[in-house]
């Protein structure tokens, strides 16, 4: 049809576009930390949509993930003298295997309850973090280096030349790349997913579970696996997180952190590729800019954008943009405007 | 056609810059001396540092004219809310991007730690004045870091002491559970063991707690003579309040181990007579600390506490020490500041020790009765002074690299 | 005289104190239970009514002198109209549609009363002093109880019981119930049902209020008051069974009494303890205690 092909190559463009300005993003003057904050909180939101956009589980307690992975890099990274790749790997087997057990209690609950219980248990985990001595508490995980990638590519910050003597090279400019090639490496392979056989089950399990019952799916085992999926990725982002910021804190434990990341998710645009990264950039950009400014209005507006975008803009801003698109194309192409419902 | 697809394109991006501009160019601070001021704004610490903190190195500033080595000087505040990862966030991003000089910090033990390790990446230096926990010029001292006003070593040879001494042999601690809690109440059952007293337990609360009912009811069957106070600010302000309530002060004797002059103002000298507190300065000292505190008084319409003056004193020291040097290169203005004596409204004969300690005299005071007092805000007793070394860690006791 | 190793006063202290905590717990997730129950709306609000709840007493007694036992009724009144604005104008929309967003959208409110008090009032709280015929403590031997507290006990488990006697045994009740199960054939009958939702909701905002009015003199009156309590409330109705107002009643006064016993064995576990016996029950039991099968 000419208005899917259309709005394909659009998207792809923007697509396109977006990574142009994120590879450039260092040399324009943008502040590499930030960035790299950002993106790891896009790889976060992308592996919350799994779950939420594709699936149609809601996670409210998916920061539990996060941390596992955030504190589990960090000490193993700092305390354990393990190199970072390693470190990344042993915090995201970690927070899978949270994810499992967390999946296996929860997962025989629909909608509301199955977000209570994952709130409940994503509770303890905060807990455990509280007490447990290796995590420093209240005073976070502090100090995590960087150390060498594989063993050769140095990580942390230091000054470099200027790129061709006139660029000025910010300083974090090799753990910038890294990160950059971990998000695109996690956002190709969620849309892989998303368009392989499993995933066009797990499309049906959203849409109609009965009926993929019906057709003898066993949906409980294809739920957990986007479950497990969704917390790896998570807690790739927290890993990555530590390694760039060189501190685990209780805050990526906390549940406001999992409302966020549900905020992103819908702010973005459910249920699209890029609408978590918009969305996480967005908010990290938002308590970035307000927090010196503003102070408390940044509570404030968090709670107006979700309030909003609960009643009048459930799409997200991709979801908004892709329905203008086809209607555009319908328009155009003289059929009639399909009216669809948010998800 | 390609126009018309690019037009939204460019919108997407377009958003995702929109998140990104707070982001500037990193700056090199060639014309202005940037201090940076991070504390808590807001929460339970904000009267004994806080804003007024703030208004204390403007007062510095101002002293100076506003500039210093014909660079201007300018101050940018944060408020870190009591989270580890807020402040080190905020240091690095200025030190980054602002081309902050130096650090001045606020109050919260963990913050300082976290800050700390990030101005000694970025070799730039870091002067911590709110916080307690000595591991700043101990375990975790850094050639960029000062440690200036007070730490949980002097209070605990100063109260511990003090109390013990007094009869208070047998303790039990309601601690803040985080590095300024734990930290204090280890230096106090060092100092109290050393005395010849026991501590008998201990109960950990969360920083910022609203009801310390079940805490102190542990306390009390514990049948300890001494509740050690390990917390500050709000969170002693709550202890002290409900151990009234539930009577705890009919059988045991409260030691608030970090007391400053707002929470005795907020309890009122009736709740507080009698307690011991060991602090590192005092506004109704002697009478140049009673003019600067009036000056100060007239702006926020409070005595200031220790902090607020330890704020003061840094911010001038440090700018001093640039006039002295002309440059505001780290290395050369801490080395100007090591070897410089301090003497201002603060301190007198104070110096920067090798481990980042700034040595100077503490006081032992005791909170006075309500019919001694003769004035607003006149509310401690001097009893003793502890001069120069006396309250600190000693060389034997310190595992700092840098001081041997 | 010892149990377990533990003196009998430190024993009986803190189930007492437990005591106290559960009627806390049994009000909030009282009120919570209602609006889900009859309404199917997770109220992630409901902690922000409750601090609102507390600031209307504590801003009518500094500004205007309205005491105490005025506040008990005044407060309740005005966050309820609050509640019926936000029933109105928000919530109406949702009823139809998957009940996330109902969640999400109390949620996003929650913040926005959380940032403005915040904003406003700081973080430290301001004191709410104990009103006078309450104040003074009774030496019951293995403690001294603030007589305040025992009230608080008495308040809430006559407001718990009213409640639950409302809703379950009154005609009223059974309206209530009926016009949420079937609200078409509730309204064919002549009954505003929308009126009727309406002001279930703002019943249940009222509850947290009065709960909030309670909990002043107790705690600092802070805007993270109501955050500090929502999950523990959620995990509280959840283990009760989501739509029973008899189980959250007793799963909170229960909750209070095991945190309470916790403290004297293992401390450090006492804010766990709920959550690992809501798993427990979840997974022995999925609609809770007393709920009736989702």
């Amino acid at each position: 049809m000419a208005g899917a092909s259309q709005t394909s190559r659009l998207a792809k463009a923007g697509l396109f576009a977006g990574l142009a300005l994120l590879i450039a993003a260092p040399f324009i003057g943008l502040y590499p930390v930030f960035v790299m904050t950002a993106l790891c909180y896009a790889i976060f939101a992308c592996a919350f949509n799994l779950l939420l956009g594709y699936t149609g589980l809601l996670s409210f307690g998916h920061a539990a993930y996060f941390a596992t992975a955030a504190y589990a890099t960090g000490w193993l990274v700092r305390s354990a003298g393990l190199p970072p790749e390693l470190g990344v790997l042993a915090g995201v087997g970690l927070a899978a295997l949270v994810g499992l057990v967390v999946g296996l209690i929860a997962i025989r609950r629909q909608g509301i309850y199955f977000a209570m219980t994952t709130l409940a248990l994503a509770q303890m985990v905060y807990f455990v973090f509280l007490q447990a001595p290796f995590t420093g508490g209240e005073d976070g995980l502090q100090g995590v280096p960087r150390g060498k990638l594989l063993g050769t590519v140095p990580l942390a910050s230091e000054a470099h030349g200027k790129l061709f003597g006139v660029l000025p090279v910010p300083d974090d400019i090799v753990m910038y790349f890294v990160v950059l090639a971990v998000f695109v490496a996690v956002f190709l392979f969620v849309r892989r997913i998303v368009h392989s056989p499993y995933g066009q089950v797990l499309k049906a399990l959203r849409e109609n579970e009965p009926r993929a019952i019906s057709l003898g799916y066993d949906v409980d085992r294809y739920k957990l696996l986007a479950f497990v999926l969704s917390t790896a990725l998570a807690g790739l982002g927290g890993s990555l997180k530590t390694l760039v910021l060189g501190f685990a804190t209780l805050s990526d434990a906390h549940w406001s952190l999992s409302g966020e990341v549900v905020l992103m998710t819908l702010l973005g645009g459910m249920g699209t590729f890029a609408g978590p990264v918009l969305g996480a950039f967005t908010i990290i950009g938002l308590q970035n800019m307000l927090a010196d400014r503003v102070g408390e209005w940044v509570t404030v507006i968090i709670g107006v954008i979700f309030v909003v975008c609960v009643v009048a803009f459930r799409r997200g801003f991709v979801g908004e943009l892709l329905a203008w698109q086809q209607r555009r194309a319908h328009y155009t192409a003289g059929q009639p405007v399909s009216r669809k419902e948010g998800p | 056609m390609m126009l018309k697809k690019l037009v939204p394109t460019a919108t997407l991006a377009a958003a995702a810059v929109f998140g990104m501009v707070p982001a500037a160019q990193a700056q090199v601070s060639g014309d202005v001396i940037k201090i940076g001021f991070i504390t808590d704004l807001s929460g339970l610490y904000a009267d004994i540092d806080g804003p007024a903190g703030a208004e204390a190195i403007r007062m510095a500033i101002a002293d100076l004219g506003g500039s210093v080595a014909g660079k201007k000087i300018e101050l940018l505040v944060a408020d870190h809310q009591n989270k580890p990862d807020v402040a080190a966030a905020k240091a690095r991003e200025w030190f980054d991007t602002q081309g902050v000089d130096m650090l001045i910090g606020g109050t919260n033990s963990g913050t300082a730690l976290a800050v700390a390790k990030v101005a000694q990446e970025k070799k730039k230096p870091y002067l911590a004045v709110g916080a307690a926990t000595s591991a700043l010029t101990n375990e975790q001292c850094s050639p960029y870091t000062v440690h200036y006003a007070y730490d949980t070593t002097a209070l605990a040879k100063g109260t511990g002491n003090a109390v013990v001494k007094a009869g208070g042999k047998s303790w039990y601690f309601l601690t803040a559970d985080y590095a300024f809690g734990s930290q204090l109440q280890n230096d106090t059952t060092a100092v109290v063991k050393a005395a010849g007293g026991t501590v008998v337990g201990s109960v950990r609360h969360p920083l910022s707690a609203s009801d310390f009912s079940s805490f102190l009811l542990q306390a009390q069957s514990s049948k300890a003579q001494i509740l050690g106070l390990a917390n500050a600010g709000g969170d002693t302000i709550n202890s002290i309040k409900a151990a009234n309530e539930f009577g705890i002060t009919k059988t045991m004797k409260l030691a608030g181990l970090l007391m400053f002059i707002n929470d005795v103002h907020s309890l009122g000298l009736k709740a507080t007579q009698g307690m011991y507190l060991t602090d590192s300065w005092y506004w109704n000292r002697d009478a140049e600390t009673r003019a600067w505190s009036r000056k100060f008084f007239e702006k926020i319409k409070r005595m200031p506490s220790s902090l607020q003056a330890g704020d003061y004193s840094a911010a001038l020291q440090y700018l001093n020490a640039v006039k002295a040097t002309g440059t505001d290169d780290a290395d050369k203005v801490l080395a100007q500041m090591k070897k410089t004596k301090i003497n201002d409204v603060f301190a007198k004969g104070g110096y920067i020790r090798d481990d980042g300690r700034m040595v100077h005299d503490m006081y032992l005071m005791q909170v006075k009765s309500p019919d001694k007092s003769t004035e607003p805000w006149d509310y401690y007793n001097v009893v003793e002074t502890f001069k120069g070394d006396a309250a600190w860690t000693t060389k034997a006791e310190s595992k700092c690299a840098l001081w041997k | 005289m010892e149990i377990f190793g533990l003196p009998l006063q430190a024993f009986l202290g803190q189930l007492l104190l437990g005591l106290v905590n559960g009627s806390f717990y049994a009000m909030l997730s009282l009120g919570l239970a209602v609006i889900f129950g009859l309404l199917g709306i997770v109220n992630f609000a409901h902690g922000a009514l409750y601090m609102v709840g507390a600031y209307v007493a504590w801003f009518s007694l500094e500004k205007f002198g309205i005491n105490y036992w005025f506040a008990l009724i005044l407060a309740p009144l005005v966050v309820g109209a609050i509640g019926v604005v936000i029933e109105r104008t928000l919530l109406r929309h949702l009823y139809r549609i998957d009940p996330i967003y109902g969640l999400l959208l109390t949620f996003g409110l929650a913040l926005i009363a959380e940032g403005l008090f915040r904003r406003e009032f700081g973080v430290s709280g301001q004191s709410y002093p104990v009103p006078e015929l309450l104040q003074g403590a009774t030496d019951l031997g293995f403690m001294i109880l603030p007589n305040y507290r025992a009230w608080v006990v008495f308040a809430s488990l006559a407001v718990c019981l009213g409640t639950w006697f409302t809703i379950e045994r009154t005609r009223l009740g059974a309206t209530l119930r009926a016009g949420t199960e079937n609200p078409a054939l509730v309204q064919a009958f002549g009954i505003n049902v929308p009126l009727m939702v309406m002001l279930t909701y703002a019943a249940g905002a009222g509850l947290a209020a009065l709960a909030g009015v309670l909990a002043a003199p107790v705690i600092q009156v802070n805007p993270l008051m109501g955050s500090n309590l929502i999950i523990v409330v959620f995990a509280v109705v959840v283990i009760g069974g989501m739509g029973s107002i008899l189980g959250s009643i007793l799963t909170g006064i229960g909750l209070g009494l095991v945190e309470g016993l916790t403290k004297v064995f293992y401390p450090e576990a006492s804010s766990i303890v709920v959550f690992v016996i809501m798993a427990i029950v979840l997974m022995v039991r999925p609609a809770g205690l007393f709920g009736k099968e989702a």
